[in-house]
């Protein structure tokens, strides 16, 4: 038995190099192609088809909350790993967007769908001329600055009492149906995602990935880095806002609790399970951090001590998060051969 | 020929804190030449490089480029009137290939206004034109080099990148901070010729150097700097005839030991 074990081995084959380049050369083969296609084909018709597989209304809800998740965590991974600028202001967008899109909503009953988008937009102008002053700063300044705002504004709107102070805003309109509002956010999501992952690899991304890498070559290069900060924290702001003014509509209310941490946290634990750096992992953590605080509901008080366990056991035996290994694995073959 | 010179530097000072780092240095470069900065360690070279780039802000003193005030504009905006510089410690953007590195100085307003390298990079692709420019700079086209990731580049070809994102910008003025240091003899013996055609091709160069060999092989004017102080100004012959020159690279008792032998 001994013998007959030693002569065997496995043996790991990278894929053609060809392949792995995502370039023109793949569109040479079929083979080559449904390779490339297959895991984005899963991912968004896997998405699309949710809605219809999971049981009831409840566990609707849940996806809905899971893409809103997720496009926090998309924005955190494009701040931090492609333009260096660790943020912790999920829940400052999400504030922010659910404010503006309530107070559009309830003062001047502007319909849902548009009320998100005028929130996207308005609120990520807002997040960035407030957080216009701390660009020139590298480092932690940036994520301090972030985590300060949403505890600001929350004490803000409580202490003056001003749009709905501590009761928040109520009567805020819901999506016309649920199909609507599923397929609304699921779709947002995907469309950002996609949107991201091509903008990274643009020559304006390389300028972006450029400033983390090394701010000062990229002022030697004759560009100013706070016009490019700039631009990307108006990119993640708005998909943050987009994020909050979705969930004001699900919930049909907007109060100081779309301020809470949990907006801010949660996204970036997404982002270390499902993979930093690869747009596509902190969708994949959402999609099983969200469901997975749910399922566990029923262990009541306990249900911190689980959850803290499982991401527990994420981080030290997946360190490099989900995707980033699925990645490596998909582009090797495994076998066992005999010596 | 315009008799202004390109860049006017008029007694500029930088202290940091009680260090005076520069005290009432003032030079001029011409149109097409070749200026050699050197000095021993600390004498401030590396400072001058900062302040006429903008990295950091003179205490008192100005500086003109084509006339026009540069003293305390930042970094960016004087790159984009084509002064630029190369880092002592190379700054590449490690993660990326070596031909991208260059995909970003060709995406600035500058590139975009001088039309890139040789008349492409407006709309067209930036990665052709970056490896235009690192075949020019002695990267060979049709190898894997400039396809590698940049972390893995040996140092001769990091500081051919360094000069490579000069040379994106279509620049009138580089400033190489050290580009011969940490190189070996057979890599500077390839850098030379390529620092000569450089200025044949109407670029102004200023070059910091420990290597004074090869510098004096190139330069056309050597300015000598000791803690701060702009010692001598003159050809390399008379730079390196002075004594204080020799008084302060060997010091002083040194000197007059070897005056006393001979």
């Amino acid at each position: 038995m001994n013998t007959q074990n030693r002569k065997r081995r496995k043996e790991r084959i990278d894929r053609g190099i060809k392949v792995r380049t995502d370039s023109l050369y793949a569109l040479m083969s079929w083979r080559e192609i449904t390779y490339l296609i297959t895991p984005r084909f899963i991912l968004i018709v896997g998405m699309l088809l949710l809605p219809f597989i999971v049981p009831g209304m409840y566990w609707q809800r849940v996806i809905s909350i899971v893409c809103i998740y997720a496009l926090l965590a998309m924005s955190f991974d494009f701040l931090a790993h492609y333009v260096g600028l660790v943020s912790l202001g999920g829940a400052f967008f999400v504030g922010t967007g659910g404010y503006i899109s309530a107070l559009l909503n309830t003062s001047l009953g502007m319909n849902p769908l548009v009320t998100i988008i005028c929130a996207t937009l308005l609120g990520g102008m807002f997040c960035t001329l407030l957080l216009l002053p701390c660009l020139p700063l590298r480092g932690v300044y940036f994520a301090i600055v972030t985590l300060m705002y949403p505890l600001l504004l929350a004490r803000v709107i409580e202490a003056l009492d001003i749009i709905g102070g501590t009761d928040g805003i109520i009567g805020i309109d819901s999506f016309p149906n649920t199909w609507v509002e599923q397929y609304w956010v699921i779709g947002v999501m995907l469309l950002f995602l996609f949107a991201l992952r091509r903008l990274v690899n643009t020559d304006l991304g390389l300028v972006l990935r450029a400033v983390k890498d090394n701010d000062q070559a990229v002022r030697a290069s004759g560009m100013n880095i706070i016009h490019y900060k700039a631009l990307a924290v108006l990119i993640a702001a708005s998909i943050g806002c987009m994020a909050g003014a979705c969930l004001v509509h699900i919930y049909m209310w907007a109060g100081i609790s779309t301020f809470a941490l949990d907006f801010s946290v949660l996204p970036i634990a997404a982002t270390v399970i499902g993979g930093s750096g690869t747009l596509v992992g902190p969708v994949i953590g959402c999609l099983i951090l969200v469901p997975v605080s749910e399922l566990l509901r029923d262990f009541g008080t306990l249900r911190i001590v689980f959850y803290s366990l499982i991401l527990l056991g994420f981080i030290v035996f997946r360190s490099e998060g989900l995707m980033l290994y699925g990645q490596r694995k998909y582009a090797q073959f495994e076998r066992w051969t005999t010596i | 020929m315009n008799s202004e010179p390109l860049l006017q530097v008029k007694e500029i000072t930088k202290t940091f804190g009680g260090i005076i780092a520069l005290s009432n240095v003032s030079f001029n470069v011409n149109q097409g030449e070749i200026l050699g900065i050197i000095g021993p360690n600390g004498s401030g070279k590396t400072t001058i490089v900062n302040c006429v780039t903008g990295f950091i802000k003179v205490s008192s003193g100005s500086i003109h480029f084509r006339g026009r005030e540069i003293t305390s504009k930042p970094p960016h905006k004087i790159a984009d009137m084509g002064v630029t510089r190369t880092f002592q410690i190379m700054r590449p953007y490690y993660s990326l290939p070596a031909y991208k590195n260059l995909v970003i100085p060709l995406f600035s307003p500058r590139a975009r206004r001088t039309g890139g390298w040789r008349g492409g990079g407006k709309l067209g692709d930036r990665n052709t034109v970056g490896i235009d420019i690192l075949e020019e700079i002695g990267f060979e086209r049709d190898s894997y080099v400039p396809y590698k990731t940049t972390s893995s580049l040996p140092t001769g070809y990091l500081k051919r990148l360094e000069l490579a994102r000069c040379l994106a910008l279509k620049p009138e003025l580089i400033i190489c901070d050290e580009v011969f240091s940490g190189l070996s003899m057979s890599e500077i013996a390839s850098m030379v010729p390529l620092i000569e055609r450089l200025q044949m091709d109407g670029i102004t160069l200023i070059m910091i150097e420990h290597r004074l060999r090869e510098l004096f092989q190139v330069a056309n004017r050597i300015i000598v700097l000791n803690f701060g102080e702009k010692l001598i100004e003159g050809s390399a012959e008379t730079v390196m005839a002075d004594p204080r020159v020799r008084e302060a690279y060997f010091g002083s008792q040194e000197v007059e030991e070897v005056m006393g032998h001979a």
